[in-house]
């Protein structure tokens, strides 16, 4: 008769035991606290992309940790006892072996086609972005239209999407409303359930845009105009942050933002608007890319109108406004 | 004796710290509650020292004395009356948005005694450099004097033709380090002109040191 006790069933039962409990304590206690959080779309869908890897990957560092413990405690060596190593029990069991090649297998090519998936979709944090956009949500390209060609408008009683246009510069960022007269301003306001399309650049070295409880992460670089999307969903304050290494000052590239319900932004877009309007007239008409003048060291700006591989008005079929 | 004489002055030295060297300390130049007045110059080039082509800000310590500092200890909570010496000309800016004047006193400045809220800084001789510190919102442009004869060695003296310009801003309540810095890229013959004096702390950058008084 064989006493050996029945290792794999205790191992597998406290395996599954310590998976479930484990998965779900992640789900709910730890999940939604993960970064980005749910400001945004694509921050909700990229928290619910990492938790999701989460609990794939809890249930195999509980195999191996609670094999090891078992391994630990009950195969040791001990005094008095004959050495365990040697002869039957010591030849590697085929079937475990396959078991888990075959298992770790399927988690790690399932967690590549759901990355793929997560990625490419439209909620995905790598799926459109760019210079020229593979996609984008609905209404903003008819928005970012629009803005180019000085028709850029926004509402809180409507639903179409709101243009800013991040402008970086060593050392600080500004943010740009063609819908509001094409003001600037020192800090990130947006409206909350809203699209809203982020056109990047930069006036000198690259930068890189971060917002990252936005879920928006996109290179400032000169002369390129670097679109990304965001659809807001939560009020609250944010952190932007220059996330290329741009110089001295680099460390100080950074401020915060908000998200307000779409009464406030708007109240808040419209006494800007009134407050900046003395210096606002003075900039040049909203453009992609502007480029600083050669005339002298520091140089005004002028719009770029240039139709570069990078244009907007190839990207977008937009016509050129008159110059 | 003498050992245990070292070790107490060492810790004493650690634990109670004085005016770090390249800090002007402006706390205590006033009643604590009352308005500190901070007095600073801009000059197209030091004339002076490792880099005499260098542009530069200069601060005016509580005593007097012009200093080559851009780390300026001020105390929290409190107004502060700035006075600045523009010696150095201008020219259009990068983004005109430092043209407005932003987070001082009444979001504005006065030049030779002419207030303003926002400048183009395509008219007269353009911007010089700006007073800008980003984490608080502050940002002044310093109009460029037309002048053909400029200062050129640091210090200047107001004999130099010059734009004076005052304005008001309130230090936060929090302390810390607060960065400013110059957002007109005035490091002539520099890559975009930002390298040089634009790039080296001492020159057209530097931070306010804000305490507790």
């Amino acid at each position: 008769m064989n006493n050996e006790p029945r290792h794999m069933r205790r191992i597998v039962t406290a395996w599954v035991i310590a998976s479930v409990i484990g998965d779900l304590l992640w789900w709910f206690l730890v999940g939604p606290h993960i970064p980005p959080g749910n400001m945004t779309e694509s921050a909700h869908w990229n928290q619910f992309d990492f938790n999701i890897l989460a609990i794939t990957a809890l249930p195999v560092v509980f195999m191996v940790w609670i094999w090891m413990g078992y391994a630990l405690v009950n195969w040791r060596d001990k005094p008095g006892v004959p050495d365990p190593v040697g002869g039957e029990a010591a030849k590697a069991p085929y079937k475990v072996q396959a078991a888990w090649i075959s298992i770790t297998s399927i988690v790690v090519i399932s967690a590549a086609i759901y990355g793929t998936i997560a990625l490419i979709g439209d909620h995905g944090s790598g799926g459109g972005e760019g210079p020229n956009p593979v996609w984008a949500p609905a209404g903003t390209i008819a928005a970012n239209t629009a803005a180019i060609q000085g028709k850029a408008t926004w509402s809180p009683t409507g639903d179409q999407p709101l243009v800013v246009q991040v402008i970086a510069q060593q050392w600080k960022f500004n943010y740009r409303y063609p819908a509001f007269g094409g003001m600037e301003t020192n800090r990130l306001i947006l409206p909350v359930n809203t699209d809203v399309v982020f056109d990047v650049t930069s006036l000198d070295v690259i930068h890189d845009f971060w917002a990252y409880q936005l879920s928006v992460k996109a290179d400032a670089n000169p002369g390129v105009n670097n679109v990304a999307f965001a659809e807001t969903r939560q009020t609250g304050q944010f952190m932007v942050r220059c996330d290329e290494l741009c110089g001295i000052w680099h460390g100080a590239m950074y401020n915060s933002g908000r998200i307000l319900s779409k009464t406030a932004f708007m109240a808040w877009a419209t006494k800007t608007e009134a407050q900046n309007a003395s210096n606002t007239k003075y900039l040049p008409p909203f453009a992609w890319t502007y480029t600083p003048d050669a005339n002298g060291a520091n140089g005004g700006l002028y719009p770029d109108g240039n139709v570069t591989p990078y244009s907007p008005y190839d990207t977008y079929g937009a016509k050129q406004p008159a110059s | 004796m003498i050992a245990v004489g070292l070790i107490i002055w060492v810790l004493m030295g650690l634990l109670t710290p004085g005016t770090p060297e390249g800090v002007v300390n402006y706390v205590g130049s006033s009643a604590p509650g009352q308005p500190v007045n901070l007095t600073i110059q801009t000059v197209g080039s030091m004339g002076v020292g490792d880099r005499p082509t260098w542009v530069s800000y200069l601060a005016r310590t509580p005593q007097g004395q012009w200093v080559h500092d851009t780390t300026w200890q001020l105390p929290a909570n409190t107004l502060i009356n700035v006075t600045v010496y523009q010696y150095d000309s201008g020219s259009p800016l990068r983004n005109q948005q430092y043209g407005q004047v932003t987070g001082t006193i009444g979001n504005s400045e006065t030049v030779n005694g002419k207030t303003i809220h926002a400048f183009n800084s395509y008219d007269g001789a353009g911007v010089g450099h700006t007073f800008t510190v980003p984490a608080l919102g502050i940002s002044v442009p310093l109009l460029g004097s037309p002048a053909a004869n400029l200062c050129g060695v640091a210090p200047c003296q107001p004999k130099w033709p010059h734009n004076l310009i005052h304005f008001s801003f309130k230090t936060p309540a929090k302390t810390g380090e607060y960065h400013w810095q110059c957002f007109v890229p005035c490091a002539a013959g520099w890559l975009y002109g930002n390298g040089g004096p634009m790039s080296t702390q001492g020159f057209m950058g530097g931070f306010l040191d804000v305490v507790q008084q």
